[in-house]
């Protein structure tokens, strides 16, 4: 039995917090693609379904990006001084893609008016859709950069030749996997959260991206083969084997289930996946944090600042569990679609 | 430009905006729920309409806040890797201590605003305290770090065996760290409150005198009046705290060239930094030795006892100074003449321009006075420790990312402010009502 070091633990709190973040924010953003292609007589019902869907929640799941974020520079300090130096370019469209999305979202839910053909309603929903479908190709780009081997550290400096590491086959394709899984899991959710036609809609969307999905991850491979050899290897052996095949046939399983208009199952088995595929990822970086100069144990931040983080997450975990289950509840906890009795009015009482 | 002040200009531009909408998000939840609470007890239709347009403003102002927050997490890495490299670790702390409360607003935010109908109205009205009180927590714990930054408590050891380096309590026990934060989110609330205080002052200069007008006028001033009294207050205290551990910053603020005793107090007035004298300041004698260290003999240390390189910018320091100090002051004699005209049960219009004058004073203050904090560290980014140009990226052409988050900002803060103003014009914010 191999005791994990703090600093063993970290990474494996990075790649929870990461997969949290894929699961809940990759959903929000593959809710923006939706937006981007709704179409067809029922439109605007889709695009409604896709604000109400995400409103309540949107705030809370991006806020897995910044504790990710928080996590790397807090754990990992010289791996995120390196990172930040390799993918300047990218991040910083990121960035712009992160700001573009979540201003454009509110602009139009909580501000804009004159009815969704406005063309005000619109630029937003244009400007929302467009920043949802490109951010998630950078972050998945990103994160084929450093297990790529494209961002060196050659005696203390950072080398990294633009677009080398991040706009190379393998990472393009790992983007656009990464997009057509929040597509994929965000058309899922939503096959719950509608009824009727526009829950057939989304099935159609679900099976759609669902091959997608597929067909990319088998592209991705060879590509893998290529760009990132070492990753590839990794992910061949047992470690990491079986998390690539499992996750590959749950998204199979996933959309036999959509196809099949099982939606619950259907939501379990796709978020199932991600986790898979993901960790399948990490397995095969480990012990990685950026490839090949950068290992968990010599990126790691001194013990006590790791100890800090891992002691106060579980009062962390005592604010945030309950209340997310509280949004949750509230917002998913049945098909939001069918409504509820509004409340009987509170008599007005005469003022005191 | 220079690659480094570009990056010092980015840091700066999308800091001093994050900061309005942060400023927003500490005091804006206290007054929805105040006034949401004021209506389940009173049942007065009017401060439910308040609770409700002031809910939907505070999406916009949150999601701006929560989106261009997310910018800062990401450009302290991207302008400043030596410094995350060096001290991320340490900051770090901080920054997980906001996460959590800044998560636990987030989430509360999305219940509160989207909860209106599928909640009971006193669970409705209980989502809203999280965010009243995240909002503060999270503003008073990222301060953490930039206290630290200030003054850099336990940089000893850290800089002898970082593995001996306990990162939590460098921060929070930090003596400088209460002081900073106290301050900072008692702008905070201020800046919140006169910023509402000049809408709802403009609707009845334009005639607009309903009741929803008048309470959400009186709830401002309550905030306003309290915070800008604490202001000076807290102030104080910070003044000392500078004088203690950053006296190079103080001489700057006051622009104190040489080692003085009984160092009178500068108000106003232009630095010359060459010729090391100051223009046009009204200077009351021993008044800077009187407020720094409680005597008006003391010794205060000037400029000139350190090189020049190691000076801040000296007339943006001394200027920010000023501006904040006179908004401050400005801000506790229109909240007190707001009182004066309630008694008298009369608010005339030149009070009411006063009000509409004092949210930008708010603001003014708030900003200034961190420009003060910033500018007068320099050239430090960890005072006394690691230098602001060794922090800097190595990657070239920053101008440019300036320039583009400018251009991003300007559009982002013109579709907001244009959003905004229509809550007063009965459009759409109000719509709820």
């Amino acid at each position: 039995m191999i005791t994990p070091t703090p600093a063993d633990a970290a990474a494996i709190l990075a790649l929870l917090v990461l997969t949290a973040y894929a699961l809940f924010g990759g959903a929000d953003f593959g809710g923006g693609v939706w937006d981007l292609l709704a179409s067809g007589p029922r439109a605007q019902g889709q695009r409604s379904a896709i604000s109400r869907a995400m409103g309540p929640v949107w705030e809370a799941n991006h806020v897995w990006l910044i504790f990710l974020l928080v996590l790397l520079f807090t754990a990992f300090p010289s791996a995120f001084a390196v990172v930040v130096i390799g993918l300047f370019l990218p991040l910083h469209l990121v960035l712009l893609g992160v700001i573009l999305r979540g201003a454009s979202f509110v602009f139009r839910a909580h501000g804009a008016q004159g009815g969704p053909r406005a063309p005000l309603q619109r630029t937003f929903g244009a400007a929302f859709g467009a920043a949802s479908a490109v951010t998630p190709i950078l972050l998945g780009a990103a994160l084929a950069a450093i297990s790529g081997g494209g961002i060196r550290v050659v005696g203390g400096a950072v080398s990294a030749p633009p677009l080398a590491s991040w706009f190379t086959p393998f990472a393009v394709a790992t983007g656009l996997l990464t997009l057509a899984l929040s597509s994929y899991l965000a058309a899922a959710y939503l096959t719950i959260e509608t009824q009727g036609s526009l829950q057939e809609d989304f099935r159609r969307r679900a099976i759609a991206a669902g091959i997608g999905l597929v067909v990319l991850a088998v592209l991705d491979l060879p590509l893998m083969a290529r760009d990132a050899p070492r990753l590839f290897d990794h992910l061949l052996r047992p470690a990491a084997a079986p998390l690539l095949v499992g996750g590959f046939l749950l998204a199979l399983w996933s959309l036999a289930a959509v196809y099949r208009q099982s939606y619950p199952v259907a939501r379990a088995l796709s978020a199932l996946s991600g986790i898979a595929l993901l960790w399948g990822w990490g397995f095969a970086q480990w012990p990685y944090v950026v490839y090949p100069d950068l290992a968990v144990s010599t990126a790691a931040a001194p013990r006590p600042a790791l100890l800090q983080i891992l002691y106060t997450l579980p009062v962390g975990a005592l604010l945030l569990v309950p209340s997310l289950y509280l949004l949750f509840h509230v917002f998913k906890g049945r098909n939001p679609a069918e409504g509820r009795p509004p409340r009987p009015r509170p008599r007005p009482r005469p003022a005191r | 430009m220079t690659n480094l002040l570009a990056a010092r200009d980015q840091m700066a531009f999308t800091l001093g905006f994050h900061m309005i909408f942060a400023a927003f998000g500490v005091g804006f939840p206290l007054l929805m729920v105040v006034s949401e609470g004021l209506y389940l007890r009173t049942r007065q239709e009017h401060y439910l309409k308040l609770a409700k347009a002031w809910g939907q403003a505070n999406a916009v102002l949150f999601g701006i806040g929560a989106v261009s927050g997310t910018a800062l997490s990401f450009e302290l890495g991207l302008l400043w890797p030596g410094f995350m490299r060096f001290a991320g670790s340490t900051i770090g702390t901080g920054f997980v201590a906001e996460g959590f409360a800044f998560f636990v607003e987030a989430i509360f935010i999305g219940l509160y605003l989207y909860g209106w109908g599928r909640l009971s109205p006193l669970a409705h009205w209980l989502t809203g305290i999280p965010i009243a009180i995240a909002g503060p927590a999270s503003a008073a714990l990222i301060v953490g770090v930039d206290a630290w930054m200030q003054h850099p408590n336990g940089i000893a050891t850290l800089l002898r065996d970082p593995s001996a380096a306990a990162t939590g309590p460098m921060l929070f026990l930090n003596p400088h760290w209460p002081i900073m934060a106290l301050h900072a989110t008692v702008a905070c609330y201020a800046a919140t409150a006169f910023a509402i205080a000049t809408i709802y002052a403009w609707g009845m200069l334009k005639g607009r005198r309903d009741a929803v007008r008048r309470a959400a006028l009186h709830l401002a001033l309550m905030l306003g009046t309290a915070a800008a009294i604490a202001m000076p207050l807290t102030g104080d205290l910070s003044g000392k705290a500078v004088a203690r551990y950053q006296p190079v910053k103080l001489a700057a603020m006051e622009s104190q060239f040489t080692t003085q005793k009984g160092a009178p107090l500068r108000i106003g007035g232009w630095p010359d930094t060459k010729a090391r004298t100051v223009a046009g300041a009204l200077e009351i004698p021993g008044g800077l030795s009187w407020l720094a260290y409680g005597s008006a003999g003391a010794t205060v240390r000037g400029l000139s006892s350190v090189p020049t390189s190691l000076w801040p910018d000296i007339p943006i320091t001394h200027v920010s100074f000023q501006l904040m100090v006179g908004s401050g002051t400005a801000l506790v004699l229109i909240a007190l003449w707001y009182w004066l005209g309630v008694r008298r049960r009369s608010l005339g219009r030149g009070l009411l321009w006063a009000l509409v004058l004092s949210g930008p004073l708010a603001f003014l203050a708030l900003e200034t006075g961190w420009v003060v904090t910033e500018v007068g560290r320099q050239p430090w980014i960890v005072y006394g420790v690691q230098r602001t140009a060794d922090a800097v990226t190595p990657i070239q052409g920053l101008p440019v990312y300036f320039l583009a988050f400018v251009a991003l900002y300007a559009l982002l803060g013109t579709t907001v402010v244009w959003l905004l103003r229509r809550v007063e014009h009965g459009l759409p914010l109000v719509r709820v009502a």
